[in-house]
């Protein structure tokens, strides 16, 4: 190549939030002055976050990591030969043996952080679009039956079968049907939807493409939440440019098929996370939650048949089509096929995204991947699968990896963010906050959960201050049990799970016993 | 707060009737609005109900239910703290803390001096390098208090 040896320093949310911008400038800046013909590419992320920003360089073919790279780093890297390869206190040698990452199976994020997120030669280079091909010579059945066979269950949260689901769409009569990718990744400790708009935004394209010539839907849209201003960005240009190429729009890769696609942005509701309020919210309503049945598969968009589905399911499409059902379904677990992106998120040494096939135990993904908290404490607690999901503790690390193991002692997989709290946390105020979001993000179509929120602040309060404990902790548990049996969707249906954990698990945090620990360590 | 001017309202118009064709026209409009004047004054609600042929309460209804829709002129900045659990793991509490005693505010506020308004937020998507936080639309990770403060300036 003429233009220059290729040095990578990705560009995705959190390289940027920890100065790769800096890292780059500074990059052009000392290659300049020396005459060092560079050609700087700003790829993804990888997503071994505790090494970003990531510096590759690209030798005979191989590319080879450095990091954590500061700007200040910049000068001395390239004195000790960074554009050849050469040894530094920074070198992680060639980035794909680098354990945490090689002990992964990439099937979902295969592109991410490797090409240069834009460009489509560049995804068409690394087997993009392949999926799409054949989906295009397919029929809406067969491309179904693909899907059905692979195992694939939404990675949203709920684990419904994607196949199945579109089925239902396809099987509707309907003169207009749609796509609709919920990117509204509200979850704290989540970030796989995000990364992949990000880092690898046509995969998203070709798989929402892949499920309009699967069910007959001409029209899709992502949802994006408004926090993640990036990848809104990314996506819109992206969609411009796959338009420009001709994969969007009339007659699809000659299939006689029609498909386009819109973004659009949110606007910091959590609630618009649950399928129906995001449907009213696409609809430009207020984000409440609509009853079901109708099932949105049924009456979905604009009361029109609709495919819901969450970044990572519509992401994995296309190497199932690609690759077919078997290759996916050879990953994983029982009745939890193929791979999970697991986010380590919180206190962790080594955090990042990791997907791998389902089935693994929590503990080898907290410290074979993750080293630990990044303190250096002891772990205490996880949270995974969201804000509405249980507190998992230390005695059940062993748990596997896989939807029905973790259903099995009261938690849940969701969306696959881990987040970490080592032994300083204090349950009870994570019990308080799980009901003061909820509080705040209820869309008060329902009483259990807009008035049951409020209440469970007020009642865990008295419990944290010692008045008539052992009531209110009674209290607390029938509020809990009403507002899981009576809320009409997730969101006041699980968020007394994060509670009940705390009560079940961590009973020596909550109450009198709690209220004079905090007194001694904050005496006045 | 005074009324915004003859122009301004033109400009809600403008951008009202220009997105008004697109299925589901009113988070859009309501967008490109705070895009363009930073916030959705209240004289906007009753043009755009009659460009969308609403009624006035629908669109107050919408504007007032996302969390990110803003009804008065923000700061020259505005600085968002991440309170969702990942950050709570590495320190948030203390840094919102920090944040709002060195702004001198709450959130949902802004400095007298106009500079900042400091916002919640919740999950910004930087979990694995918490605690973040959010200037306009640049994402900043692991900030301790100090770097909070080299950040404001």
């Amino acid at each position: 190549m003429t233009d220059g040896i290729r040095v990578f320093v990705p560009a995705d949310t959190t390289a940027l939030s920890l100065g790769a911008d800096a890292v780059a400038a500074a990059l052009r800046r000392e290659a300049a002055d020396r005459g060092d013909a560079i050609k700087l590419v700003r790829n993804g992320s990888r997503g071994l976050y505790w090494l970003e920003p990531l510096v590759e360089v690209e030798v005979d073919g191989q590319r080879l990591g450095y990091g954590p790279v500061g700007p200040n780093d910049v000068a001395g890297l390239l004195d000790a030969g960074l554009l050849g390869g050469a040894d530094h206190a920074l070198a992680l040698g060639p980035t794909e043996s680098i354990p945490w990452l090689a002990n992964q199976s990439r099937l979902t994020f295969a592109r991410v952080g490797i090409t240069d997120p834009l460009s489509i030669d560049d995804y068409r280079a690394h087997d993009g679009f392949r999926g799409l091909e054949r989906a295009a010579s397919m029929t809406p059945e067969e491309i179904v039956a693909e899907v059905t066979e692979s195992g694939l269950r939404g990675r949203g949260g709920a684990a419904f079968p994607t196949g199945i689901k579109w089925n239902t769409v396809l099987q509707t009569e309907a003169g207009q049907k749609y796509v609709a990718c919920n990117a509204d990744e509200g979850d704290s400790g989540t970030f796989a939807d995000r990364m992949i708009m990000e880092s690898d935004p046509y995969v998203l394209i070709e798989g929402m493409a892949i499920a309009g010539l699967a069910t007959d839907a001409t029209m899709g849209y992502i949802y994006i939440r408004a926090e993640y201003p990036l990848a809104i960005r990314v996506m819109r240009e992206a969609i411009e440019r796959a338009e420009a190429a001709g994969l969007l729009g009339e007659n699809v890769l000659d299939s006689g098929r029609d498909f386009r696609m819109e973004v659009r942005e949110a606007a910091g509701a959590y609630i618009c996370g649950e399928e129906t309020s995001m449907l009213e919210s696409l609809e430009g309503k207020r984000g409440m939650i609509r009853f079901r049945p109708p099932l949105p598969a049924i009456k979905g968009l604009f009361g029109a048949p609709t495919v819901v589905n969450n970044v990572i399911s519509l992401a994995t499409v296309p190497i199932i089509l690609d690759k077919g059902a078997q290759y996916y379904r050879d990953y994983g677990s029982g009745r939890s096929r193929g791979t999970l992106t697991v986010q380590l998120a919180g206190n962790i040494k080594r955090g990042g995204l990791v997907e791998i096939g389902f089935g693994r135990p929590l503990r080898e993904l907290l410290y074979d991947f993750g080293g630990g908290s990044a303190t250096g404490r002891p772990i205490r607690a996880v949270q995974a699968g969201g804000p509405l999901a249980a507190y998992v503790p230390s005695s059940q690390f062993d748990t596997p990896l896989d939807y029905e193991e973790f259903a099995a002692i009261g938690a849940m997989i969701g969306h696959g963010g881990l987040v970490v709290f080592d032994d300083t946390v204090d349950m009870g105020e994570q019990a308080r906050f799980a009901m003061e979001f909820c509080a705040i993000e209820s869309c008060g179509k329902c009483t259990p959960c807009r008035v049951g929120a409020v209440r469970g602040v007020e009642v865990i309060d008295k419990i944290r201050n010692g008045e008539n404990e052992a009531l209110n902790l009674e209290l607390l548990r029938d509020l809990c049990d009403t507002m899981v049996s009576g809320s009409l969707c997730a969101l006041g249906g699980m968020a007394p799970f994060p509670v009940i954990s705390v009560l079940d698990h961590f009973p020596e945090d909550l109450g009198a016993l709690a209220a004079a620990r905090r007194s001694e360590e904050y005496p006045g | 707060m005074t009324e915004p001017d003859r122009q301004t309202r033109q400009t809600i118009r403008e951008i009202a009737e220009s997105g008004a064709s697109q299925a589901g026209a009113l988070l859009p409009i309501l967008h490109s609005i705070q895009d363009e004047l930073g916030y959705i004054p209240e004289a906007a609600v009753p043009i755009v109900a009659e460009v969308l042929n609403l009624s006035r309460a629908e669109v107050h209804g919408v504007v007032s239910f996302y969390h990110l829709f803003r009804t008065n002129s923000p700061g020259k900045q505005t600085l968002y703290v991440c309170r969702a659990e990942a950050c709570q793991s590495m320190g948030s509490r203390d840094l919102e803390r920090h944040a709002r005693e060195r702004l001198g505010i709450d959130y949902h506020e802004t400095t007298a001096d106009g500079r900042f308004s400091l916002e919640p937020i919740y999950c910004l998507g930087n979990c694995a390098c918490s605690p973040a936080v959010m200037i306009d639309e640049d994402v900043y990770g692991r900030v301790t208090p100090e770097r909070l403060d080299e950040l404001l300036g």
